[in-house]
């Protein structure tokens, strides 16, 4: 009897030297992209500091959005800690479905964390989940063609110049296209590029009443100004383009310009995949003269789900994969261009990181985005190339299919404006709003 | 009375039936191609189809990062698990209805029928809730039942066209003999209808094998079969094609070989009662 109370106190005292509290088995959700694949690399790092295991499970982004929304609106607990994005973390907050990491020590030192990602992962100055990593978007054009055309990139272009360029460095009998945009439908896809786009053009999906504004002029003019621009200076069949189609016609030296998201610049710049990989430079995303620019913000955070049992393992483990001794662990092993970018302020003060060709810009365009005010005219929801509501991801799929079909020619910029208006105004008034 | 074929006609027939082989195999070829190709050969334009630089790197990465035994594990318990247990529910309900129908037979084959045209999303929120309660979350047991109530409307209907090939005489004579209902179906029935419940059990452990709706959402780390294993290494945001390649190679291989080594059963049966 004496010597089993031994054991266990003995076990016990050494657990709490090992991690603080007893270990444990942590399921994380996660998404396949090289920085989280890199994390699941290094989580041994982990399970020396704390004791406790992980056991990861790995979706395709789509794939595990869904299967993370129907276990946690079914209080389902098969997860610890889940891959969420900038779009759910305010409203799975705002359900009280998500923990709120308000209690993080202070060697943490979450005010390190860009205010953008913060402000975008929060409800009502409370954290719901911590940015793993951050991006924005950003031009990335071909230096040469540039030259060739006998124009210069400003820093902080137009879209009118970017058109401009575009059309300049367009020589389609050399299979070269000055501008490859996304055109595949989708709320993330087209959806995301087109709305960033419209804040620049005074645009916006609902006025503070929440009536859908797309029989604006704003809108027109956004619509038809890039439907124009990819009929003259883009790639064939660009209504199928997505992320992966467009990295793979610029790395293939086919597109003189590429707006997208931030973290592409790695990709791009990487000479083992990329033939133009030192003919490559990056400027922000275009405005036009009305004080916002087009470019989105997101991050991929970590959130621990109410429920679980695991609390602080999860917590835990989502201090150690946010932090700043992280990253340092990541320079180390896979080295500088390869940490995960745009969630702390130190990284981009950190004289290591400042000599990597594209951190500059990406921070640049993460600051000059702001969630909680991204239109010209005021609105009544948070995010930039989203409306964070329940409904925008079905309404905005479904707008998504006519801007695209607007693109492929198969209907005009006036129809497809016509039906997304029609309805958005239905799904709205169907919501209750 | 055969028809006479002449030379020419067998010759275009042959290269018909070859170019149509050739074409549903495509998508399978290209993507095991891939799978040995680099990130930058997978996507290049124009296409390279058999003359670049193979690589097994994908492989050794695909290896390194997943526990692909574990993956396969799980997919030949559910796989296999379902099927046996639709079969064991399916043939008494086949005979019954071959054997002795009644007025309703007809409807309800129809209506077992009917439940799968119901989009598999629409019940996802009741079976979720069901599992959670039940605690089948994540486990293999929770899977094969659900792949089972799937897949049990085919292998009933499958088997009850073989059956109603077999002559009920024959039944009959074993009943006069004194076979009570066990023997009848065991030790007659089944054994007559042996190429046909062959060619249900493949189908269906292809279809199980295949299901990547279900098993993708009632699963995390434990009994995650090999779609999970393919949808780990997809990515809208990064370039993934080739690992994604091997990853699917790796994925259909067991089926592939398992297709090959069985395809004189799959035909027979499947043709089964077709030629009287």
């Amino acid at each position: 009897m004496f010597a089993r109370h031994a054991l266990s106190a003995a076990t016990a005292v050494s657990l709490l030297a090992a991690g603080g509290a007893s270990a444990e088995t942590i399921t994380i959700a996660t998404v396949n992209n090289g920085d989280m694949i890199r994390m699941q690399g290094l989580t041994d790092d982990f399970t020396e500091k704390t004791g406790h295991e992980v056991e990861w499970v790995t979706l395709e982004e789509n794939v595990l959005r869904q299967r993370v929304t129907t276990d946690i609106t079914t209080k389902g607990g098969q997860f610890d800690v889940m891959t969420i994005g900038m779009y759910e973390t305010p409203i799975w907050g705002k359900n009280g479905w998500l923990v709120p990491l308000d209690d993080l020590p202070a060697d943490y030192d979450a005010d390190d964390i860009l205010p953008a990602m913060r402000g975008g992962l929060s409800v009502d100055g409370t954290l719901y989940a911590a940015p793993f990593y951050g991006e924005s978007s950003m031009i990335m054009y071909r230096t040469d063609l540039m030259e060739q055309a006998g124009l210069e990139m400003p820093e902080a272009p137009t879209w009118d110049f970017v058109a401009e360029a575009a059309r300049a460095m367009t020589d389609k009998d050399a299979g070269i296209y000055g501008i490859c945009l996304r055109g595949k439908a989708g709320w993330g896809e087209n959806m995301a590029f087109l709305t960033a786009t419209a804040n620049a053009f005074g645009a916006r999906w609902f006025d503070e009443n929440w009536q859908p504004q797309f029989d604006q002029p704003e809108w027109k003019e956004t619509l038809e100004f890039y439907v124009n621009l990819m009929n003259d200076a883009g790639p064939p069949g660009a209504s199928n383009n997505g992320f992966n189609e467009n990295l793979s016609l610029f790395q293939q030296g086919k597109c003189g310009m590429w707006i997208d998201a931030t973290v592409a610049a790695s990709f791009v710049t990487n000479p083992e995949d990329s033939t133009v990989a030192d003919k490559v430079g990056f400027a922000l995303a275009p405005d036009t003269g009305k004080g916002k620019r087009g470019n989105w913000l997101w991050a991929w955070a970590l959130a621990i789900p109410a429920g679980t049992q695991k609390e602080d393992a999860a917590k835990e483990f989502i201090q150690w994969a946010t932090s700043k001794e992280y990253i340092e662990l990541v320079a180390e092993n896979e080295g500088w261009a390869n940490v995960p970018p745009g969630a702390r302020s130190s990284l981009y003060e950190n004289p290591n990181y400042k000599d990597i060709p594209f951190a500059k810009m990406t921070l640049e365009s993460i600051l000059s985005a702001d969630p909680t005010n991204p239109t010209v005219d005021p609105v009544p929801y948070v995010g930039v190339q989203f409306a964070a509501i329940p409904e925008f991801a079905g309404i905005a799929g479904q707008v998504g299919q006519e801007f695209a079909a607007a693109l492929a020619g198969q209907q005009s910029v006036d129809e497809a404006l016509a039906k997304a208006q029609a309805l958005t105004t239905d799904e709205m008034e169907a919501a209750g709003y | 009375m055969a028809r006479a074929i002449t030379p020419q006609r067998k010759a275009l027939n042959t290269a018909l039936a070859w170019g149509v082989g050739l074409l549903i195999f495509f998508p399978i070829l290209w993507t095991i191609l891939t799978s040995f190709k680099t990130e930058a050969q997978a996507i290049s334009d124009p296409p390279v189809f058999l003359f670049f630089d193979w690589t097994l790197e994908n492989y050794s990465v695909v290896q390194e990062r997943s526990d692909y035994g574990r993956f396969l594990w799980n997919s030949i318990i559910i796989a296999g698990g379902s099927t046996l247990l639709g079969i064991l529910i399916a043939v008494p309900a086949a005979w019954s209805m071959a054997f002795v129908p009644s007025k309703r037979t007809k409807d309800i084959l129809l209506w077992m029928l009917s439940t799968k045209m119901l989009p598999a999303v629409g019940v996802l929120y009741p079976i979720y809730l069901i599992f959670i309660k039940m605690g089948l979350l994540d486990t293999k047991l929770g899977l094969v039942i659900v792949l089972m109530l799937i897949n049990l409307p085919i292998i009933v209907w499958m088997l009850y066209t073989y059956f109603k090939e077999i002559p009920g005489e024959i039944l009959e004579a074993a009943r006069m003999d004194g076979a009570g209902l066990r023997e009848e179906v065991l030790f007659i029935l089944t054994p007559m209808a042996i190429p046909g419940i062959a060619s249900t059990l493949l189908l269906n452990v292809i279809l199980a094998w295949n299901e990547a709706f279900w098993t993708l959402n009632l699963t995390a780390a434990k009994a995650a079969p090999l779609t999970a294993f393919i949808a780990s290494y997809s990515s809208p945001e990064g370039l993934f094609y080739a690992k994604l390649s091997a990853a699917s190679t790796m994925a259909i291989a067991p089926i592939l070989i398992l297709g090959w080594f069985s395809q004189k059963q799959l035909v027979s049966g499947l043709t089964f009662g077709a030629v009287k």
